[in-house]
């Protein structure tokens, strides 16, 4: 688990999911990051890693924090970075997907950043393709990136990850961030709990590695790590949970919520926050909250990736 | 459906071959001779004696047995020319070493009236080298509510009543239907799921749907389904067939309604029976199929029901969809695969893996289906039909999507090793397909 070369541990051409990176895969990018983490407390923060370079954003769902957070990594390293929102028509989605990256690829980009709406996605386009292509969520599947993230904050707030318990609350369903990080932790070492009502639980959830809670406070009992999901508006009126108000009755985090968990436990989420709904106002702007670094994080990681993914690329 | 056989002439007798007859039994070294498009003669003393004036075709100890019949095969035609016509369809089928396919109505326009039954037949008959049979739609446009001419279209030929890949989820229009065609002794075969229950689910809700991220179907959407029907059979007494189970809890439904002597059968695709949700690995859209592959314990309830006898037909449940509608991200690709001309290859396998005998695998794609469907095929009897087919049981091969003859190539199976060959496929007498002439 300790680091060596990082490039020569992380030697992939794509990032597309968690499941299956290695400890040692998982350390050397967070190695990297740290380093970009401290760069970017620098006033010079600009390296030129990736001079010469192209990164094309291609969101396929809208984003300003993941989009921003890798147009400004891309740039940080050096790299021209150009970004293209594909509005998604309702029609011939997949049409569109398969010819948006012929299309992109024949202007040779190295680094496509890819975020779409439908599971697999991001893998199909990675087959069309020559360059290398990072998964910034596809559909309820995967978003490595946001689980690296995590893992950096995590590691930098209480030293390590591994022994750790870590409890993962809200729609787990729908969230591909839940799927990422439960990779990630238990490859890590980290005790892993999933809570949420059951018609936010997928199936056979107890089969993910992570012991399942559909009662909150019991499952915040002395967690290290209180990692909130969002639930977004259309499944809070009835479809999946009755209403706002119960669910934040049964499954926001308030103080008294908190209160099972041990006492320097870290508050955490993804974002966009929806502050009480998901999260007490309070709470999101606790004292314990690395919400914030979360995203100072999400930088310094993306800059790892596309440094050990950049190692990969031709030179000729 | 097809073209009158060659005069009476054109006799050929087929020496040497191992006869296998699932309707019979029977499975001896032997001979069996035709003549006038029928059998007209078969048994041990054939084996090496061929009568005078007749052609003879040496099977070098092969399996000669009845085409297969498979109950579910949908096309383009017409209005989807471009997936697949009834001739290629056809080419398929004769290659894969079925000599029978029962054409679904889910066509556009879809066939729904007496006009068009007599089209598809009309068209088989130009252009299809194996027998075409239609199933006709059960409700007007496969939209659950009124129900369409039974009488009329029975009348017309089709063999049995279906909404293809739809489901009547009104259980009033169930019971009319069923009701109704009870008096023209009329099959209903049905595809069943409950569409609510299936809501947004692309695959077998389970661990793998949920690693992937993809929306699951759990399989009682299926399961409630037959329940209610084989209650609405037990008021009604129309004979009933569920198209395509897929898990031990329908087969036990299934099983119970044949035990109170209810009119109830079911199929099981050949996809069902020889793969299961983790062949889909990392998306792989060609086995994005409706109903879904199932769990590996569902995929061997399926081949120990069909031992039992409790499965009564296999299908290939053949469904071309062009590349276009594939090659997409998962939950929004086609469902379907293409399977006729792989059927008796795929089948094989669970024969080769010791999973089932030969002989009853065999009848649920002969007799059976023939019996089910009231033709004339499907065993070798004097006086049947020479829809027959000579098998090499051990011959291995690659399945390559390119050299399928169907328009669509979306096969599960494409780069599958399979054993098991079709070596000459004859409809009424005529050989439609031999392995020899497949120089390509």
């Amino acid at each position: 688990m300790t680091s060596s070369t990082p490039s020569a541990i992380f030697a992939r051409r794509h990032l597309l999911t968690c499941e299956g990176l290695t400890a040692g895969e998982i350390t050397a990018l967070l190695d990297i990051a740290d380093k970009a983490a401290d760069q970017n407390r620098q006033v010079r923060k600009k390296r030129d890693v990736l001079q010469g370079r192209t990164l094309i954003n291609l969101f396929f769902e809208a984003s300003t924090r993941t989009q921003s957070s890798f147009e400004l990594a891309g740039k940080r390293l050096g790299a021209d970075v150009m970004n293209m929102n594909v509005a998604t028509s309702s029609v011939a989605k997949g049409e569109t997907l398969i010819d948006t990256a012929m299309t992109l690829n024949a202007m040779r980009p190295d680094i496509l950043v890819v975020r779409h709406h439908a599971a697999g996605a991001v893998e199909l386009l990675a087959q069309k393709v020559d360059c290398s292509v990072i998964n910034a969520g596809d559909g309820a599947h995967q978003h490595p990136t946001q689980a690296l993230l995590d893992a950096l904050t995590i590691r930098r707030a209480k030293g390590r990850i591994a022994g750790l318990t870590v409890a993962i609350c809200g729609d787990v369903l729908h969230s591909r961030v839940a799927r990422s990080n439960i990779d990630v932790l238990n490859t890590m070492g980290a005790r892993v709990r999933i809570i949420a009502p059951s018609t936010l639980l997928p199936a056979a959830a107890d089969r993910l590695g992570g012991e399942v809670f559909t009662d909150m406070a019991k499952g915040l009992e002395d967690c290290d790590i209180v990692m909130m999901l969002r639930l977004q508006r259309e499944r809070m009126s009835g479809s999946f949970v009755p209403s706002t108000r119960e669910y934040y009755h049964f499954f926001g985090l308030d103080h008294e919520k908190l209160a099972r968990a041990k006492p320097d436990a870290l508050i955490m989420h993804p974002g966009p926050m929806n502050r009480g709904v998901e999260i007490a106002s309070t709470i999101a702007d606790h004292a314990r909250s690395v919400i914030r670094e979360q995203v100072e994080m999400g930088v310094a990681v993306r800059m790892a990736v596309l440094e050990a993914l950049s190692r990969q690329l031709r030179n000729d | 459906m097809r073209k009158p056989a060659s005069p009476a002439a054109n006799a050929v007798v087929f020496i040497n071959a191992r006869l296998i007859d699932p309707a019979s039994g029977r499975d001896e070294p032997g001979g069996l001779l035709v003549r006038d498009g029928v059998i007209a003669d078969l048994g041990p003393h054939l084996r090496r004696n061929a009568p005078d004036g007749v052609t003879v075709v040496d099977c070098r100890n092969h399996v000669l047995c009845p085409g297969l019949i498979d109950a579910r095969v949908f096309t383009g035609e017409p209005g989807q020319e471009h997936r697949e016509t009834l001739k290629t369809a056809s080419n398929a089928a004769a290659a894969g070493g079925v000599t029978t396919i029962v054409v679904m109505p889910d066509t556009t326009p879809v066939i729904d009236q007496v006009a068009l039954v007599d089209f598809i037949q009309r068209r088989a008959r130009d252009n299809a080298a194996v027998n075409v049979h239609v199933m006709a739609a059960m409700t007007r446009e496969l939209k659950g509510e009124e129900m369409t001419e039974i009488g009329l279209l029975q009348r017309a030929g089709a063999v049995a009543f279906t909404d293809g890949q739809s489901t009547i989820s009104n259980a009033r229009t169930m019971r009319q239907v069923l009701n109704y065609a009870k008096d023209f002794g009329a099959l209903i075969v049905h595809h069943t799921e409950d569409v609510h229950l299936t809501g947004t689910g692309v695959m077998n809700s389970g661990e793998v749907s949920t690693r992937l991220g993809l929306p699951g179907v759990h399989k009682f959407a299926e399961t409630i389904v037959i329940e209610r029907d084989v209650r609405l059979v037990e008021m009604t007494g129309g004979r009933y067939h569920a198209a395509n189970i897929t898990c031990v809890e329908s087969l036990e439904t299934i099983r119970t309604a044949k035990a109170k002597g209810l009119p109830v059968t079911c199929g099981v695709s050949i996809n069902h029976l020889t793969l299961n949700e983790n062949d889909i690995g990392p998306y792989r859209t060609f086995l994005k199929l409706r109903p879904p592959l199932r769990s590996e314990s569902d995929r061997m309830a399926m081949v120990e029901g069909l031992t039992a006898g409790d499965i009564d037909i296999v299908v290939s449940c053949h469904n071309p969809q062009d590349v276009d509608v594939k090659r997409r991200p998962f939950a929004e690709a086609a469902d379907g695969a293409i399977g006729l001309e792989t059927l008796l290859a795929a089948a094989l396998r669970l024969f080769h893996a010791d999973q089932i005998g030969l002989l009853p695998l065999l009848r649920a794609m002969t007799i059976n289906p023939a019996k089910l469907l009231g033709l004339p095929g499907g065993k070798l009897e004097i006086g049947a039909p020479a829809d027959l087919i000579v098998v090499d049981l051990g011959q291995p091969w690659v399945v390559d999507k390119a050299r399928l003859r169907s328009r669509s190539k979306n096969s599960p199976f494409d780069e599958s090793k399979m054993q098991g060959r079709v070596l000459r496929t004859l409809v009424a007498g005529e050989t439609v397909y031999q392995y020899d002439d497949d120089a390509r």
